[in-house]
């Protein structure tokens, strides 16, 4: 039965239901449990955010704190994947995938492709993502375009704690590799979640509100900025139709597509930097296959094309903000 | 006969040579065949190695899996994957082992418990411990080994790998094929410590260093080492100091090699004429018997050029298989 | 406050989540003279749109609620008097109207859902009312007790009504035993003993009809009387095509084609049906559990079990009500109830209870009390 929990529950359960119902499902990260060889409480931490913390007490072993070698471990994770296990790899912040990038585009990804079809992988690299954290520039990015631009990987980004635990159970069922980034600031948001297991299906958009004048294209935090702009721009009768796409690889471009051919407008919004980002890929597929449909021209609210500030003066502004997003909705109505 | 000296029988040592030979026989017709200008890309040939690969590999069955490099081929025969399949996948063809999209760089048969040949430089070694890792759990005795060239050792995912598999303790062996050279830079310039052994107590793990040209010490070194993984003992490192038969890859005039080097290392070092003498020597094969290898590997060779050269490309539909596509 | 002249029209609460509600349009103009049973506005919640059905006659006389807006439930929205009613009585009427607030408790004592253990597996139910007249709601395939969003309440008015989710369905247990006919007919009389009822109304909607009289046929000492709402068991035929989409369907884009199979008017298909209805589709199990069903009661295509003969030699006193546009089970099989009362009801599809609730609860209430 259903009842509200946070992201971070969500997430936990997830883990913990598949590692129950699957002996080959495995989690490693650092810091993961916490406290490993020291004198004091294991399972200090559950994580750098506590995402994973109690798991350790049900599933002992099967849970396991890595050294600081991202490269090792992660490729560690590819490596039993590919051997029939299904682990699931946490790389504490998306900002570090500079230091194991290899094992997972190059190793990951390629292998099902490279070797004939002949191999899967089945690992999950659950990662941090975002802004509005004050952790400025290397523990704060939105790099999803970055893997999204690589064929082989799946890409999910929930926005809730439904979408979250559906689509983690799902990463983990899946056979290719997924990149699962956890917005941080949506940790503590509470929504209805079945005890039940789930999976949410990939390459599924969710319809978040219904409208017919403009279409808001978004993933992630940015789900709740839109709806908020869609609240503002409701009151002067402007009838937002909000998707979250919920996934980035794949995509649901039929979702996107229908939706731009009712309203005419579209406004992309993504907390990635403007160049080659999901708003960017958004905006050319719709100009290529709802030209016509167009009354219009398309709208980006992202992120400036500068590292994330500290300040919080300076980050407030970096974020797109709902009333970016509805003075974008505005701009596509004036025409 | 004469009394067996030798830590295999007589059938074990003829399938130690023929996989030898194999892998020869195999290297010198691409070696060949790329200077008619008939194969496509990067090659990088095993030959003057064998006796590594081969020497580890007979320990192993298709459980235990291999991480190997761009330098391949003789890990996948010393493995037990299929011949023909390879040859077609080095000429690009839909009968290769991975139809045709994976190339000389990638060849793998997960089936044969090999993970695949590299194009990245110590990428290998954290593959490896996941094999590993998987083989604790699933606690089948199975080990994971990485092969990595004296150039990949410096690399920080190889390093990584050796910290994370002696901290957990993992069933995974890490072998250097020392063959002197990173490209065309030579080991004792890029490699700052004299001894792998000495890297790998750096790691806290055991090393040894044995002559990769000689099967035997291979043999048995690899043999105890794979041994003590299997039952608990955790990760090792293998140091086979061996030698080059050819450049890095194909076309490479090896410019940078000492004049003579390479006609003095075939001379001298081939490992499987010193693996023939000693077998002959000691009385417990005749020659004539490894020359009945020795043909059969060639048609064996033969009937893998002349079908990968024949056999048809794959179909334009291929380049969208196998991945997620959404664009 | 307590002018009895003046009949108070009200954000209803349909279901238990419902917090509010939108006015979608008045189906009056103010002056008109109300019937009891005429609908006199339309609401949208996020899962169903319905109309709000006079309970008492009068005239509509102050439009309060303005369309396209949302008000929490229990809202003034409208106010019904007769026309001897001064204009100022209304004006002090509607100045002095206060929502009346939940009572302490009242959450703890209104329905909820409610979970029970039966040799069938756990079982989701509701319970409303405390009469000795028990009436038991039987949803159908693939769908579940809030199926009777607008029907329980209205019944519970004079009857203790019951709602469960059948094995697979709902929040129930995803592992039927036996997926059949005879199979949910067991989990019923199961989940009746779990709850202490010996006898009671049965009202089976599609599925949940055939269920209905399999009990009759092997149980009719538990059986008062048969409601049948576009009712399985009464000829061969079903819409296997919906049967499969359903089943098949796992996004959106292909449910919601589906779904508008189930109305005459197929708007009332909303977002957040569709999205409820997925949320149920992705609990594991639930794929299974449904195959297992369409295997077991419609093999081949066809209805397994007709059980018309056995109806008319059980006696059971039985009423029959369909939708005269469903695309999912024939009106025509109407005829094979011999001895029944049929009602055809126009505008309707196969969810009959929820397009037309005024009219359907009417007619059980007339069989069964309450």
């Amino acid at each position: 039965m259903a009842r509200k929990i946070s992201m971070r529950q969500a997430i936990n359960e997830a883990l913990d239901q598949e590692m129950t119902r699957d002996p080959t499902v495995i989690v490693m990260g650092e810091d993961i449990v916490g406290g490993m060889g020291g004198e004091g409480e294991k399972d200090a931490w559950g994580g750098a955010l506590g995402v994973t913390k109690g798991l350790y007490a049900k599933h002992g072993d099967r849970l396991m704190d890595t050294p600081l070698s991202e490269s090792a471990y992660i490729g560690a994770a590819v490596g039993a994947a590919a051997c029939g296990m299904r682990p699931v790899a946490e790389l504490m912040f998306i900002d570090f995938m500079g230091v194991c990038f290899d094992e997972i585009f190059n190793q990951a990804a390629k292998f099902r492709y490279m070797f004939g079809g002949k191999a899967q992988t089945p690992v999950v690299i659950r990662t941090m993502v975002g802004g509005g954290f004050r952790a400025a520039a290397q523990h704060s990015q939105m790099l999803t375009p970055l893997f999204t631009h690589i064929p082989g990987l799946k890409v999910v980004c929930p926005s809730n704690a439904y979408d979250a635990k559906g689509l983690l159970i799902q990463s983990i069922r899946d056979n290719d590799p997924v990149i699962f980034c956890e917005h941080k600031n949506l940790y503590g948001i509470e929504s209805d979640v079945p005890q039940e297991s789930y999976a949410i299906p990939f390459g599924e958009a969710n319809v978040v509100r219904e409208g017919k004048h403009v279409t808001i294209v978004t993933y992630g935090m940015m789900v709740h900025r839109a709806m908020d702009a869609a609240a503002q721009l409701a009151k002067d009768k402007v009838e937002c139709e909000v998707i979250d796409l919920r996934t980035l690889s794949p995509i649901d471009w039929d979702t996107v597509l229908d939706s731009v051919e009712n309203t005419g407008r579209l406004v992309c919004v993504d907390e990635a930097h403007p160049r080659c980002s999901i708003a960017s890929d958004v905006s050319a597929k719709v100009s290529q296959e709802a030209f016509k449909s167009l009354k219009s021209a398309i709208q980006m609210v992202t992120a400036p094309h500068t590292p994330v500030p500290f300040s919080s003066a300076l980050e407030d502004i970096y974020l797109p903000s709902a009333e970016k997003i509805a003075a974008a909705a505005r701009k596509t109505m004036a025409n | 006969m004469s009394k067996n000296p030798f830590p295999l029988d007589k059938q074990g040592l003829l399938e130690a040579y023929r996989t030898m030979r194999t892998i020869r026989e195999f290297e010198e017709r691409l070696h060949n065949e790329f200077a008619k200008g008939d194969i496509p890309g990067f090659v990088h040939l095993y030959a003057g190695e064998e006796a590594s690969g081969t020497g580890i590999m007979m320990h192993l069955n298709d459980r235990d899996r291999i991480a190997s490099t761009h330098r391949g081929h003789g890990h996948c025969i010393a493995k037990g994957v299929d011949v023909k399949g390879m040859m077609g996948e080095i000429y690009g063809k839909a009968m290769g082992s991975c139809r045709g999209k994976g190339g000389s760089m990638h060849i793998a048969d997960l089936s044969k418990g090999m993970m695949g040949a590299n194009g990245i430089l110590g990428a290998g070694a954290p593959l490896a411990c996941g094999a590993a890792l998987a083989a604790k759990f699933r606690g089948d005795g199975g080990v994971g080994i990485s092969f990595v060239g004296d150039g990949a050792s410096n690399q920080g995912m190889f390093l990584e790998s050796l910290n994370l598999a002696a901290v957990w303790n993992l069933p995974a062996i890490f072998v250097v094929e020392n063959n002197g050279y990173a490209e065309s830079t030579s080991r004792d310039y890029a490699v700052a410590v004299d001894s792998y052994v000495d890297r790998a107590a750096g790691f806290g793990l055991p090393g040894v260093t044995v002559d990769g040209t000689d099967f035997f010490a291979v043999y048995e070194a690899a043999g105890e080492i794979i041994k003590r993984a299997r039952e608990g003992g955790g990760p090792a490192l293998l140091e086979c100091k061996m030698i080059r038969f050819f450049g890095h890859f194909e076309g490479d005039q090896q410019t940078y090699r000492g004049k003579g080097e390479v006609e003095h290392i075939r001379a001298q070092r081939d490992c499987i004429k010193l693996f023939s003498d000693k077998v002959v020597e000691a009385g417990v094969i005749k020659r004539p018997e490894l020359e009945a290898i020795d043909k059969e590997v060639l048609k064996l060779i033969d009937e893998a050029v002349a079908t990968a050269k024949a056999a048809p490309m794959p179909a334009p539909a291929e380049l969208l298989t196998d991945v997620y596509v959404a664009y | 406050m307590s002018d009895k002249r003046i009949i108070p029209i009200v954000m209803p609460k349909w279901g238990l989540s419902m917090a509010e509600g939108k006015l979608a349009s008045w189906l009056m103009k103010d002056g008109d003279k109300v019937k009891v049973g005429d609908q006199i506005l339309e609401v949208e919640t996020d899962k169903i749109a319905g109309a709000v059905e006079a309970s008492e006659a009068g005239t509509l006389r102050r439009r309060i609620g303005q369309e396209d807006t949302i008000y929490p439930i229990k809202t003034l929205i409208g106010v019904l008097a007769d026309d001897d009613v001064p204009d100022a009585d209304i004006e002090a009427f509607v100045g002095a109207y206060v929502v009346p607030a939940a009572e302490e408790g009242e959450e703890e004592a209104g329905p909820r859902y409610e979970f029970i253990d039966t040799g069938t597996g756990r079982l989701r139910y509701t319970k409303r009312g405390s009469s000795d007249n028990a009436v038991i709601l039987i949803h159908g395939f693939g769908g579940d007790l809030d199926n009777w969003l607008f029907n329980a309440d209205a019944l519970a008015e004079g009857a203790t009504v019951y709602t469960l989710d059948l094995p697979g369905h709902g929040q129930s247990t995803k592992t039927v035993a036996d997926p059949t006919v005879g199979g949910l007919a067991k989990a019923v009389t199961g989940f009746m003993d779990a709850v202490k009822v010996d006898k009671a109304h049965l009202v089976g909607h599609s599925l949940g009809g055939a269920v209905a009289m399999e009990i009759a046929r092997t149980a009719k000492g538990r059986v008062k009387s048969l409601t049948l709402i576009c009712s399985a068991g009464l000829g061969p035929d079903i819409n296997m095509g919906y049967i499969d989409g359903f089943i098949g369907a796992s996004s959106r884009r292909d449910l919601k084609p589906a779904l508008e199979n189930l109305f005459a008017d197929s708007s009332l298909v909303s977002r957040q049906m569709v999205d409820d209805l997925l949320k149920y589709k992705r609990l594991d199990g639930v794929g299974d559990a449904l195959t297992a069903l369409k295997n077991g009661v419609f093999p081949n295509g066809k209805q397994a079990a007709v059980l018309a003969d056995a109806l008319k030699s059980s006696g059971v006193p039985t009423l029959v009500i369909w939708g005269a546009e469903d695309k999912i089970v024939p009106a025509a099989h109407a005829k094979a109830a011999a001895g029944a009362k049929v009602e055809i009801i126009d505008g309707a599809g196969h969810m009959v209870q929820m397009e037309q609730a005024g009219k359907v609860n009417g007619l059980i209430k007339a069989l069964a009390g309450g």
